[in-house]
């Protein structure tokens, strides 16, 4: 891991979302699934995001404002500074033959850079409103359902590798359907490098700490206390 | 002199930020194993943060099996914070403790019920089982902490950690329930610093012994505070949570604030907020190392 002063180089909004692209300086992209820390302005604590893109010499990052750190986060400008610690965690294995990629709300935002990495394969994303699904720009060509309709009703019969991230009823329902889809969790966390034991989850009957041993954990793991 | 607050490192995860330190202290060990309190356990606040992670630990048995060679192998004086649920559990790990260059007693964990003995007692159980340096980490929460610093002190404490989190309470906008599954939680960060000061002076006043002064140090300047209110040593918390590499960072502003003052050594202003001077022994590095001083109490 590694932190630097990264430089905003711009923000888009997406619906709800900001896609805050950062020039990444001499920062390793890292793989799909993982994620950076980011300073958030006047806050103590920097937030953990995965990051949504990749393109040279730029990380971007899909950020729903939802609380004070990602609000101040979503109101940086071009040219504003911030601390970025990465790439932490372990993100998903890209060693599977037919992927298809699953999302749920803001939980798309690891799936574009993993759709680039595995070369465009089939996607389905789920969105609370047709506002919020203006963030399936970033999935060209991805199947869009909106609610009450639920992304599980679109999985085709067919097997298939799944790789997923999304809110917690989601993943939940996909690993009954799916037992060995690779799932992306989420849980507050204050540091991201496993120091502060706070995103501790029950993984195989052990609380363990999801930065250090997920975010991305195959489904046949038993992760029973993740909350928020 | 930098060390890194209980339970703010894990050194096998994180080696390069503890090599960064002059000493790591270990999260918190106790007799058995313990999972901690549920999710959610850590919630940001205006100024700080809580957390009520609940002393998670591998338990003795497996730290001394697994996890205390490993920390042996990085290089880095090992401090081993312990924690119990009585004074004889307490005393019966610091028996078990061989090796490491101090033991850290953590008798006031906000997060977990307390043992029914009082500091003072678990000190001298302790002190009765190691002949390693012993230092009594107390809760600021305290009315008169220089009163709990003498008693430790009287029971055979080598040096003080101050200080421990406070009790705070954070609420979900939404819903007005606690954020944090325990309710409470332990205060760090930012708004620590000036309790970390006063407990700081205050027992400086008090007790001949050496203290590691933690709570919201972000920069050099505020470990420099800490150790003109008498600290020998500066322990860093919450600050790594959002920079692992604050330790090298704050080392060379704490030097340069120091000589900005005319101290070729950041120590030469110990407890210069003081009217009184008072020096003693640190445990730092591998064994017993001198701060400069003549171990009294001289007035200035």
């Amino acid at each position: 891991m590694r932190r630097e002063l990264c430089s905003v180089a711009g923000s888009e909004q997406l619906g709800p979302y900001t896609l805050l692209r950062v020039a990444r300086g001499s920062l390793d992209p890292g793989e799909p699934g993982q994620f950076f820390m980011l300073e958030a302005p006047g806050r103590v604590l920097p937030r953990p995001m995965s990051v949504c893109l990749a393109p040279a010499g730029e990380l971007g990052f899909l950020i729903d404002p939802v609380g004070p750190g990602t609000r101040a986060l979503c109101a940086l400008e071009a040219g504003d500074e911030l601390h970025v610690l990465g790439p932490l965690g372990n993100g998903f294995d890209l060693a599977v033959e037919r992927p298809l990629l699953v999302g749920g709300g803001i939980g798309i935002a690891p799936l574009p850079y993993l759709s680039r990495r595995l070369g465009g394969p089939p996607a389905i994303l789920g969105f609370r409103s047709d506002w919020h699904a203006e963030a399936a720009a970033l999935l060209p060509g991805a199947e869009v359902c909106i609610e009450p309709a639920y992304v599980t009703a679109l999985l085709p019969d067919e097997p298939h590798d799944v790789l997923a991230c999304g809110p917690e009823p989601m993943l939940a329902a996909l690993r009954a359907l799916v037992p060995e889809a690779q799932l992306a969790w989420e849980a507050p966390m204050a540091c991201g490098y496993g120091a502060c034991y706070g995103c501790a989850v029950e993984i195989e009957g052990e609380l363990r700490r999801l930065c250090v041993e997920g975010p991305v954990l195959a489904a046949r793991k038993e992760l029973v206390a993740v909350s928020n | 002199m930098l060390l890194n607050a209980s339970g703010c490192l894990d050194a096998l995860t994180a080696p390069e930020v503890a090599r960064s330190l002059d000493a790591f202290v270990t999260k918190t060990i106790t007799p058995e194993p313990r999972g901690g309190n549920p999710p959610v356990r850590i919630a940001e606040t205006e100024a700080g943060m809580l957390n009520a992670i609940g002393l998670a630990n591998p338990g003795r048995e497996r730290f001394l099996a697994e996890t205390l060679p490993r920390l042996r192998g990085l290089a880095v004086p090992v401090w081993v914070s312990v924690g119990g649920f009585s004074a004889a559990e307490y005393a019966e790990t610091c028996a078990a403790l061989d090796g490491v260059a101090a033991i850290e007693l953590n008798l006031s964990c906000p997060n977990v019920d307390e043992a029914p003995e009082s500091a003072a007692a678990i000190v001298a159980a302790c002190r009765a089982a190691t002949t390693l340096p012993l230092y009594a980490k107390l809760s600021p929460a305290a009315w008169d902490i220089a009163e709990g610093a003498r008693a430790v002190e009287a029971a055979g404490a080598d040096g003080l950690s101050l200080v421990n989190t406070l009790r705070g309470l954070a609420l979900d906008a939404r819903t007005l329930r606690p954020t944090l599954a325990r309710g409470t939680g332990g205060y760090s960060g930012p708004a620590l610093k000036p309790v970390a000061l006063a407990a700081v002076y205050a027992c400086a006043e008090a007790v001949e012994l050496p203290i590691v002064g933690m709570g919201g140090v972000r920069t050099g300047l505020d470990a420099l505070e800490l150790l003109a209110a008498g600290a020998s040593a500066v322990a860093l918390g919450t600050i790594l949570f959002s920079d692992p590499s604050a330790p090298e960072r704050i080392r060379s502003e704490l030097a340069a604030e120091a000589a900005a003052r005319g101290h070729s050594d950041p120590l030469e202003a110990r407890g210069l907020a003081h009217s009184s001077l008072q020096m003693g022994v640190s445990h730092l590095g591998n064994g017993v190392q001198k701060v400069p001083g003549n171990g009294r109490k001289v007035t200035a």
